[in-house]
């Protein structure tokens, strides 16, 4: 058997493989991106206050986190969404959606994305747990589980996961106070719709 | 199974019947009970019944493209490179699954996430374009594709039931009691170890008194 012969042949089976792939990711890449904002959209429902808005066309960047404003129907802010990231969850990085009010308190907070143990890590997407955090703010709370000298509960089973999560909740809630004045300056600036905003993390 | 499927293979190549396709790779060669091939997702994704569902399912569509491709171009790919095309057969089928559930089936993407990509290095898949798929006519590598799919599917389901069962006490995600203690054992990956040594240890006793 010649060796070009095998080449050739390699050659046209890569070929034709990229080019299945590559029709198919044509194919589904608007589906993809329609998946990806449906479950944005769902998430941003859940965490923010009842609005008249569409966050997601409103989103603005601030230090590099994409906010989400809710405003009600006479445009007054009524909250705010954006992601925050636990790098050290018990399997990998926990990615969270929080909903605060304008003055800093949390409205609700859901998981986005995390690869925690089923039946124990997996805890943390239980809504009522999740509902415990609702109306706490960054001075009021110590942002870590009781087991370790926090005001959150832990739960049967899992620690490092509820730390993590409580630990990067309290990190977003002072990065947004310290940042308050130029949040409010961005989301004041009502600015004109945007067509794509910047998604963070992701693929 | 049916009984059509007797009817329309008269064995052309020399092939098994369509019925002992069907029956070997649902049972007699179960890649999971038989084998053991394909353990890295049995054992990672057989939490509950929904994971190994979804999983099982995705794993019988590569198997089905990949042994239909693969048996398509059995004359074509000289033997000394047939494992590096048949892995590109396998790879751009698995990225292909892999973007359509991303599009279509966003949630369960979410969750079994790294586990579908890895479809790629399921030696059960390899396994079949060599032993099977590259000597059998492209219907019987499809049908064989779908048995052993399915059977693969069948290990996924029944270890996930066990697993969600004594280690959350829940089945397909309703809890059966309401103060169940969590058995860890079962859900943190040695369980999957025991719950897989011990169906395999009741298949055994079962099929030998069949036998």
């Amino acid at each position: 058997m010649n060796a070009s012969r095998l080449v050739a042949t390699l050659a046209v089976v890569g070929a034709i493989a990229g080019a299945l792939v590559a029709a198919v990711e044509r194919l589904a890449a608007p589906a993809i991106e329609r998946a990806h904002e449906a479950a944005l959209h769902e998430a941003l429902a859940e965490v923010l206050p009842p609005h008249a808005n569409a966050p997601q066309r409103e989103a603005v960047v601030v230090d590099g986190r994409t906010l989400y404003p809710a405003r009600d129907a006479r445009g007054r802010l009524v909250g705010v969404a954006f992601e925050a990231v636990a790098p050290d969850g018990y399997s990998g990085a926990i990615r969270l959606l929080l909903g605060l009010s304008p003055e800093g308190r949390i409205h609700a907070v859901r998981v986005l994305e995390h690869r925690e143990t089923p039946g124990l890590g997996d805890q943390i997407t239980r809504p009522d747990w999740l509902a415990r955090f609702a109306g706490r703010g960054l001075a009021d709370t110590r942002w870590e589980v009781k087991k370790r000298g926090g005001d959150i509960d832990q739960f049967t089973g899992a620690t490092i996961t509820p730390s993590a999560v409580a630990r990067a909740v309290g990190r977003a809630l002072a990065w947004y106070r310290a940042h308050a004045d130029a949040v409010r300056r961005a989301l004041d600036a009502r600015p004109r719709p945007r067509e794509k905003p910047s998604r963070q993390g992701g693929r | 199974m049916e009984a059509q499927g007797a009817v329309q293979a008269p064995a052309r190549e020399r092939g098994p019947s369509l019925g002992r396709i069907w029956k070997d790779g649902l049972w007699r060669e179960n890649t999971i009970f038989a084998h053991l091939l394909g353990m890295c997702p049995l054992l990672g994704v057989s939490t509950t019944v929904k994971n190994g569902l979804w999983m099982g399912a995705a794993t019988t569509l590569v198997l089905v493209g990949s042994n239909a491709v693969v048996s398509l171009v059995r004359g074509l790919v000289p033997r000394e490179v047939r494992i590096p095309a048949y892995i590109t057969i396998i790879a751009a089928f698995v990225t292909v699954v892999d973007l359509a559930m991303d599009a279509w089936a966003h949630e369960m993407h979410r969750i079994l996430g790294l586990f579908i990509p890895l479809i790629v290095v399921n030696c059960a898949i390899m396994g079949r374009a060599e032993a099977f798929a590259s000597k059998q006519p492209v219907p019987a590598a499809i049908v064989d594709g779908l048995a052993v799919g399915l059977g693969f599917t069948l290990a996924l389901a029944l270890l996930g039931f066990v697993r969600e069962l004594l280690g959350q006490g829940a089945v397909l995600g309703h809890a059966l009691w309401a103060d169940y203690p969590k058995a860890l054992g079962f859900i943190l990956p040695p369980g999957a170890f025991l719950a897989l040594a011990f169906l395999l240890a009741g298949i055994r006793r079962f099929s030998r008194k069949e036998a």
